[in-house]
């Protein structure tokens, strides 16, 4: 029972040392929320027209369209947040410090993926704000919308699990803010910003089997309406499964990692 | 009724073995540090001193020998032997992003000290550490010298009975070094025990009880500094001249154990003492050979060194920077 308690205790620590680092360098938070603002405006007032008119609307038609997508590029972007935080601590010696104390050993990855959480929410609140701003129409009901904060929530934590993993892996902090870059092409990949109808065969077969694909249209469904079919259930699995997976690698490279 | 105080190892080693994939680091280390010492392992760069510490504070496992650390088992018990020990590794582990004051809280916090201990202990670290000016201040903006010094405080909050430290001054100003110095003596005068590895013999011959010589993964001797220099080649006078006539001359007519004709230096044994001295400068008079200089050298641990890893050592950290 005390075990749990220290674990409890640290955790909390180590999540209090990542909002204190939220704090001492929001330049990254807010490059997180800068990205996916721009690419929605870009999206909205360059491509919005031509693409709105496309798939049969226009411009205010794509901003509803698209919004739920840049959510989820949001999350994606996210992830280098903890990839790096994480890959700064492997390299320093502070983490040597860590494992050198008798707390619990997960702490400091737990503080990790705690506060990437509390970074998502904050990335999400501000893009889904501007998002609002240029015609973002919802009209999900309040429990949607709880869903909506539910299945992000999902999303993030697998990401930023993931994240973790490539942050310990990466032999130095470079690398480990490069690596998770290919999260941000999924939505893309996906029916993100275009209905994956209009893509070549191949291109569209990835499109519709990889994990983003149902989370996007997850959150389309509940945002706007749309059917969501199977796809809450299959978006949920992805994140249970990316989340187990990736909470592994990392434990184990985390417990592994001995001298750099 | 009587009680006896036992002074227990505060570490005790035996037969430890640790290989990375072909290449052997440590083959067969026994060692014992008696509680309340400082002990000085001490070797070149790439003698097995630092995997020697990161196996003894819990960070590497061992792949053979039986460890005991503050009185628990390495391998059964690693966490009792956290609880007891601090680690100041070689590179500052500190959180840059963090103040002074908040890394030390943090470690407050890791060892569940509570707010109003916590606090105490903070105080106090900053204090005496004379970190005062710059508790508000990131870690990033610190000096060398200073960071170093929170890094040895962080390692002080848990109030740890045996303390590591992993070459504490290498690439500090003498003035930090002598500081560094100042705390460890302090340290062992509160009790502390203190397991340190230097490649710097004056550090060791400065600090250490006793005194471990690390090479190639194997201690090659160990003992007192004073055991030590007992069991190498006394000392010797060290005679310079401008003329390489008088230099032949000399040579001639005493007991040299070394010559170099380039630097026109002859090496004369001698203890130091004045009779000695009075002889050699008497048979140089004699003879005609007039020495521009004179040095007497006692044996120190460089000799040491030398004659047990076949190597000079790095003796001073000025001319190891600058290379």
């Amino acid at each position: 029972m005390t075990t749990m308690a220290h674990a409890l205790t640290d955790s909390r620590t180590m999540l209090r040392r990542q909002l204190l680092h939220l704090r001492r360098y929001p330049s990254l938070t807010g490059m997180l929320i800068g990205m996916p603002v721009i690419f929605l405006l870009l999206f909205v007032y360059v491509f919005g027209g031509a693409v709105g008119t496309a798939i049969g609307g226009g411009r205010a038609e794509y901003v509803n369209y698209l919004t739920p997508g840049i959510l989820l590029f949001t999350v994606a972007g996210a992830a280098a947040g903890p990839a790096i935080s994480v890959a700064t601590d492997m390299t320093e010696g502070i983490v040597d410090r860590f494992r050198s104390m008798a707390i619990a050993r997960g702490s400091l990855l737990t503080g990790h993926v705690l506060g990437s959480l509390v970074q998502n929410f904050l990335a999400v609140l501000a893009v889904l704000g501007v998002a609002l701003l240029i015609g973002f129409r919802p009209n999900a009901t309040p429990i949607e919308w709880l869903a909506v904060f539910g299945v992000l929530l999902a999303t993030a934590f697998a990401l930023t699990w993931f994240a973790v993993a490539l942050g310990i892996v990466a032999d130095s902090v470079e690398t480990a803010s490069n690596t998770p870059m290919f999260l941000s092409l999924l939505p893309f990949l996906g029916s993100g910003f275009v209905p994956t109808e209009t893509m070549p065969a191949g291109l569209r077969a990835f499109a519709e089997h990889q994990p983003f694909t149902p989370i996007i249209e997850t959150l389309r469904g509940l945002l706007l309406g749309t059917g969501i079919g199977s796809s809450g259930i299959v978006a949920l699995a992805w994140c249970a499964g990316i989340s187990l997976a990736s909470y592994l690698w990392a434990k184990r490279k985390y417990n592994a990692r001995t001298t750099r | 009724m009587t009680t006896t105080v036992h002074t227990r190892p505060a570490v005790s080693v035996a037969g430890l073995r640790k290989t990375f994939g072909e290449k052997v680091v440590l083959d067969g280390i026994d060692l014992t540090v008696t509680e309340g010492t400082v002990f000085a392992l001490l070797g070149p760069n790439g003698a097995g001193k630092t995997t020697m510490v990161r196996i003894l504070a819990t960070l590497l496992p061992a792949d053979g020998g039986s460890i005991r650390v503050a009185g628990h088992d390495l391998h059964s018990d690693p966490d009792g032997v956290r609880a007891a020990i601090g680690l100041t590794g070689q590179f500052a582990a500190v959180d840059r992003l963090l103040t002074v004051r908040e890394n030390l809280r943090l470690m407050a916090d890791l060892h569940r000290l509570g707010r109003t201990e916590g606090g105490r202990r903070v105080a106090r670290l900053i204090e005496r550490f004379d970190l005062g000016e710059s508790a508000g201040k990131p870690v990033s903006l610190l000096s060398g010298g200073q960071q170093r010094r929170l890094d040895l405080a962080m390692t002080l909050v848990g109030d740890p009975r045996l303390i590591f430290l992993d070459e504490p001054t290498t690439g500090l100003d003498p003035r930090s070094r002598h500081a560094m110095w100042q705390i460890v003596r302090e340290l062992v005068a509160e009790g502390v025990t203190v397991f340190l590895t230097t490649q710097y013999l004056d550090e060791a011959d400065q600090l250490a009880d006793r005194i471990a010589v690390l090479d190639h993964g194997r201690i090659v001797v160990e003992g007192t500094a004073d055991e030590l220099k007992r069991r190498i080649p006394g000392g010797h006078l060290l005679l310079r001249f401008t003329d390489p006539a008088a230099l032949r001359a000399a040579a001639d007519a005493l007991n040299t154990t070394h010559r170099d004709d380039d630097a026109l230096t002859l090496q004369v044994p001698s203890d130091g003492d004045v009779a000695s001295l009075q002889a050699v400068l008497g048979t140089l008079e004699l003879v005609g050979a007039k020495p521009d200089h004179l040095a007497i050298h006692t044996p120190d641990l460089d000799d040491v060194f030398f004659a047990f890893t076949g190597a000079p050592a790095t003796t001073n950290p000025a001319s190891e920077e600058t290379r």
